[in-house]
């Protein structure tokens, strides 16, 4: 087990946005979180990397205890959090960006090598490398966002919504890239709006609902269940 | 046409002391969007520790100027540890009635008899002020040290600021400290290290101006404090080379006010002129109206 999260609750001032959350990843998994707006997923993956600190509850990262750690010694343990709405700095280069991901890491001739993989796995950037991150699109930011959680060479990589925003040949790119990189043993915790595709390219996925986990499966059964199919699906039940 | 000249060293010399302590003004603004309205206090106890180190204690000047940025820098991050920190995440004006709490507390405190009294107190000359005639110009050593002196601080923090991790992560910092943290960035020992370089120039531009203007009392800090803030928002506050700049016009605007028009409108007339500027510009000389990206 590469990830446990046990009973976490969380709260904003008063608000209970998590009531008693419970989940795993295991090594190797690509796990997809699913659920309308205001579920509580990105609380979920903010109070995992340690932006948020639970009222309740416990999460654990390669057996050992996370909860309340703050979040910049979260990433030294080896997990990498590439959040909503990209959070991209856009007053730094493209390089710099990709730098700063590998912030926690001292060897340089390895940051070269996981430098060279990530331009080689979005060439865009390459040839972007010195220009204002804030003057990208969006879709090149989401590969920059992306590109910049692997540079710290992550063991669990979080995504929150990487396909938010893009058009429909974008979100396949940006599928197929989330696939070969957990190909390649990178473990993914993935966020989506877009429950079709992320149902299709995780292993597991749980359903978000009002800060509960209401249903949880394989994806495949996930996706064969007709209340998920007519909620986030957009199928008509029949 | 030489008066003239010689008037524009002068703004340039006042200019870029300014400019030591706007950059702690735009640098803090920077990554806690707080206004230190404490920092022209800084500058005062700088110029007071100078001052005791190379005329009281006899240090060299050197030393006791190092003594000075580096006690100052102390203070600076003491300052935000204990008056700005608790309340990083409140409402702004909570933070702004803390720093000016600050101030008032290091004037008052720096007043008393056993700290630094308040009288004011005549600066003697670390060096013997020299003279130059160039080209029909007057020029005099300590212009010629402070442009040295300032030009290379201004250097070492753009290497630092450019070419350094601890550079790169004030600079994301600035942004967005969720998103530093994400990254592995410490955003408490990034902000008191900007506290501390911020307070370490002011502190070397406290001792500057108590060689240049040789008076110093435990309110001294004020009028500076206040000039360079404005300095610093004139250029557009949070930008570097911007509080550089406003700095600069300051100094010049200040210097030629007193010179050709009236030394009682000079202040009057710089204060009016950053209205002006802000009326025209809100973002500052420098400063971008950025539409974020989605
Ligand atoms: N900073 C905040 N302060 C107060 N309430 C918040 C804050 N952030 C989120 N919430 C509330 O917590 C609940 C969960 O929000 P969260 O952002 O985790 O949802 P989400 O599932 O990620 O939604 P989305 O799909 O829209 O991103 C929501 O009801 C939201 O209004
Ligand atoms: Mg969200």
């Amino acid at each position: 087990m590469i990830l446990e999260v046990k009973d976490l609750e969380v709260y904003y001032g008063s608000i209970r946005a998590l009531q008693g959350i419970s989940f795993y990843v295991q090594k190797g998994e690509i796990v997809t979180l699913i659920g309308a707006n205001g579920a509580g997923k990105s609380t979920t993956l903010r109070t995992i990397s340690g932006l948020l600190t639970p009222r309740r509850g416990e999460i654990f990262f390669q057996g050992q205890k996370i909860t309340r750690m703050p979040a910049h010694q979260i990433v030294r343990m080896g997990i990498s959090h590439v959040p909503e709405g990209r959070q991209i700095f856009p007053n730094l280069t493209v390089m710099e960006n990709l730098l700063m991901g590998a912030y926690t890491r001292r060897n340089r001739s390895e940051i070269q090598e996981s430098l060279e993989e990530v331009l080689n796995r979005f060439p865009r950037l390459r040839e972007r490398a010195k220009q204002l991150a804030g003057t990208l699109s969006g879709g090149e930011q989401q590969m920059l966002a992306m590109g910049r959680g692997l540079m710290s060479k992550p063991t669990l990589l979080i995504l929150d919504e990487p396909s938010m925003g893009l058009s429909p040949l974008l979100v396949e790119e940006i599928f197929e890239i989330i696939k070969s990189i957990n190909q390649q043993g990178t473990t993914v915790l993935l966020v989506e709006q877009n429950a079709f595709m992320a149902l299709q390219v995780a292993h597991r996925a749980y359903v978000l609902e009002t800060g509960r986990i209401v249903l949880s499966g394989m994806s495949a059964e996930v996706q064969a269940n007709p209340q998920i199919r007519s909620a986030y699906l957009g199928e008509v039940e029949a | 046409m030489e008066h003239f000249l010689e008037q524009v060293l002068n703004g340039l010399q006042l200019g870029l002391m300014y400019a030591l302590i706007a950059l702690g003004y735009t640098m803090v603004y920077g990554v806690v969007q707080l206004i230190n309205f404490a920092h022209g206090d800084v500058f005062m106890v700088g110029a007071f520790l100078g001052y005791f180190g190379f005329a009281v204690w006899g240090l060299p000047l050197p030393v006791a100027i190092l003594t000075a940025m580096v006690t100052c820098a102390l203070l600076g991050v003491i300052i935000e540890r204990v008056a700005y920190r608790p309340l990083r995440y409140a409402p702004k004006i909570a933070a702004l009635i803390s720093a000016i709490g600050v101030s008032l507390f290091l004037e008052y405190f720096s007043s008393l008899k056993f700290v630094f009294g308040p009288n004011y107190r005549v600066v003697p000359r670390p060096f013997p002020e020299v003279h130059w005639e160039i080209a029909g110009l007057s020029v005099t050593n300590i212009q010629v040290i402070v442009f040295v002196v300032v030009l290379l601080m201004l250097i070492l923090l753009q290497l630092l600021i450019y070419r350094t991790k601890t550079g790169m992560a004030m600079r994301t910092v600035a942004v967005d400290h969720n998103a530093a943290r994400l990254m592995g960035v410490n955003v408490d020992t990034t902000i008191s290290i900007t506290f501390a370089i911020g307070s370490a120039f002011a502190a070397l531009g406290g001792v500057l101006y108590a060689i240049a203007y040789p008076q110093i009392h435990p309110f001294m800090g004020i009028m500076p404090g206040l000039k360079a803030f404005t300095a610093a928002v004139l250029g557009g506050i949070g930008i570097i080379p911007g509080a550089v700049l406003g700095a600069l016009i300051m100094g010049q605007i200040e210097t030629l006010t007193s010179a050709y028009i009236s030394s009682q409108l000079r202040d009057a007339i710089a204060f009016a002129i950053l209205i002006l500027v802000l009326l025209f510009r809100p973002t500052g000389l420098l400063g971008r109206t950025e539409t974020e990206k989605v």
